[in-house]
């Protein structure tokens, strides 16, 4: 019977088919909402459900609540139970839970897209679904965090691999943010004012920004960061046979991010009415937080020290270790729009919008992607389809990513620069619509962008779909570490 | 002394305290590396042995005991 024990893999399955169908929906919508910017008159197709401001919360919604926590649950349910050595079938509970887990993650996605497409919102930024949902939130990430402990009890390896300790991280720290940031009042059943769902954040003012940036900017570090790092250690020595460079480098990075993250999100807060000392303290951890980021991106580069050889020919590996780099870039480039003077240029502009995309489209896109293209053959058990596909695909995502964040950064700034210019007499040169006509090209540039990297997710989720259906079968036993791959 | 002073020495002393704990578990680490206390590379090692049928890099003591490993 021991011997014939093996992974189950059909939860991480569901959520592999979650990840891609979210990435194709939260993706298109973006791409469509790009275009709006520089076409404004695209607003008015369809009524309400086509404008920018629908829009915006399902493209954000879709794409770190859909694509990236599926994917990041996906990788838990492969990742968690090989590190940890112990198979989901031996515990028809813990099966039960997981897959529990994933019908109620479909179910509250579902009532989201629609209640955010029929325009029901709080109004708070990445929080907007009203209490009723937000229960149903609870409920599914407790019955994560159940999955999380319960396999931990049930091991056969002691020392749990970092990154489970970054997959706890990301359960304990949404966890947290979410129950605090999501205070509401039900206007209904306390004063019989509004619907039933609708509510009202319980904090008012300066303390409710606050309480949202400190929110909005760990929901960055526990959902865009931790469990990334947490894919990354385990996908890219796995795929390229060499162990982590330093594990004592990735427990200290570990720390050193888990301390510094949580004191940063001031910096979302620079010139407004929150005291001095925490916009200092903002700005300053920002600052440090390079340290803790770049400690995991370089242990991850250290990883391939003699094995540059499997960037040229791995795709896998050129995605991840292009994710890294990604990972390092966005996470200078953060620490310098949190610098006060630098702030007070970017804050409001579109290099805000150009900082997040290079690090969710290179970071987090990519390195979900590597992880999909690893866990598919092995789960099953079938070659990937093409390896030129693949390819193709990096080349033109990257061109995508690199579109989107030059112009961004040139619109960005050019926004700041017109928005501050002032002349002899001290009046402001240019009226608000003078920045909007002069940044047309570059809305487009963004856009096409864009395009280039929803076209790339396409060719991914094609070349999936083909690797499920079609490929060479090929023995899970027989794929230690490259992915076998057809040309 | 104001509260705005007492303030400033609590973050004072609090950042020395957590720069102490930072370098303190760095010196740790490779304190116990290199007694032999604790070999934290071979952890490493548990993504890459990772099939169901692998030896664990270090085994659980509770599924050992039940002769599970």
């Amino acid at each position: 019977m021991e011997n014939r024990l093996e992974y189950d893999y059909s939860v991480a399955k569901l959520f592999m088919w979650s990840t891609l169908l979210f990435g194709i929906v939260g993706m298109l919508i973006g791409v469509t909402i790009a275009f709006q910017m520089a076409f404004p008159s695209w607003n008015n197709w369809l009524g309400e459900y086509l404008t920018f401001s629908r829009l915006r919360p399902l493209h954000t919604s879709g794409v770190i609540f859909g694509f990236t926590f599926s994917g990041i649950f996906a990788t838990w349910y492969y990742v968690g139970q090989r590190v940890l050595k112990v198979s989901l079938k031996e515990s028809p509970f813990m099966m039960g839970l997981a897959k529990f887990h994933f019908w109620t993650y479909a179910v509250l996605m579902t009532v989201a897209v629609v209640t955010l497409w029929m325009g029901v919102s709080t109004s708070k930024e990445y929080a907007e679904l009203e209490w009723p949902i937000d229960l149903l939130i609870v409920v599914m990430w407790v019955s994560w965090g159940l999955s999380i402990f319960g396999l931990i009890g049930m091991r056969r390896e002691q020392s749990l691999y970092i990154s489970v300790w970054y997959y706890i991280a990301s359960f304990l720290g949404i966890a947290m943010l979410f129950v605090f940031n999501n205070m509401e009042v039900p206007t209904y059943f306390v004063s019989g004012a509004g619907a039933w769902y609708h509510s009202v954040s319980m904090y008012a003012g300066t303390n409710d920004a606050l309480v949202q940036w400190w929110y909005g900017h760990n929901a960055v570090a526990f959902g865009f960061t931790v469990p990334i790092v947490a894919m990354i250690y385990y996908f890219l020595p796995k795929e390229s046979g060499q162990a982590v460079y330093s594990y004592k480098l990735s427990l200290l990075s570990f720390w050193g991010l888990m301390f510094v993250y949580l004191w940063a999100g001031g910096h979302h807060l620079i010139y407004s009415t929150v005291p001095d000392w925490m916009q200092t303290m903002g700005s300053v951890f920002s600052v440090v937080l390079i340290l803790p980021s770049w400690g995991s991106a370089i242990n991850m580069l250290l990883t391939m020290k003699g094995e540059w050889q499997q960037v040229a020919a791995n795709p896998l590996i050129k995605f991840m270790v292009l994710a890294s780099t990604f990972y390092m870039f966005s996470t200078l480039e953060g620490p310098i729009q949190a610098i006060k003077s630098v702030n007070a240029l970017a804050h409001f502009t579109d290099w805000i919008p150009g900082h997040v995309h290079d690090g969710t489209l290179g970071w987090v896109g990519f390195m979900i992607i590597a992880a999909m293209f690893h866990m598919v053959p092995r789960m099953y058990g079938k070659e990937l389809y093409s390896k030129k596909l693949m390819e193709s695909q990096f080349w033109i995502q990257t061109i995508g990513v690199v579109l989107y964040f030059s112009s961004m950064w040139i619109a960005g700034i050019t926004q700041g620069m017109m928005w501050r210019a002032t002349d002899e007499f001290g009046s402001l040169t240019y009226s608000f619509i003078d920045t909007v006509t002069n940044l047309f090209p570059y809305y487009l540039i963004r856009a096409i962008g864009g395009t280039l990297y929803l076209t790339g997710f396409l060719m991914a989720v094609w070349n999936i779909y083909k690797t499920v259906t079609s490929s060479k079968a090929v023995a899970e036993s027989s794929m230690q570490n490259t992915t076998p791959m057809g040309a | 002394m104001t509260v705005g002073e007492l303030q400033a020495y609590g973050y004072f002393i609090l950042t020395a305290l957590l720069v102490f704990l930072l370098y303190g578990y760095i010196f740790h680490l490779y304190r116990s590396q290199k007694t032999g206390k604790r070999d934290y590379e071979k952890y490493g090692r548990i993504a890459l042995d990772d099939d169901i049928t692998s030896e664990p890099v270090e085994p659980h003591t509770k599924k050992e005991k039940k002769g599970e490993a």
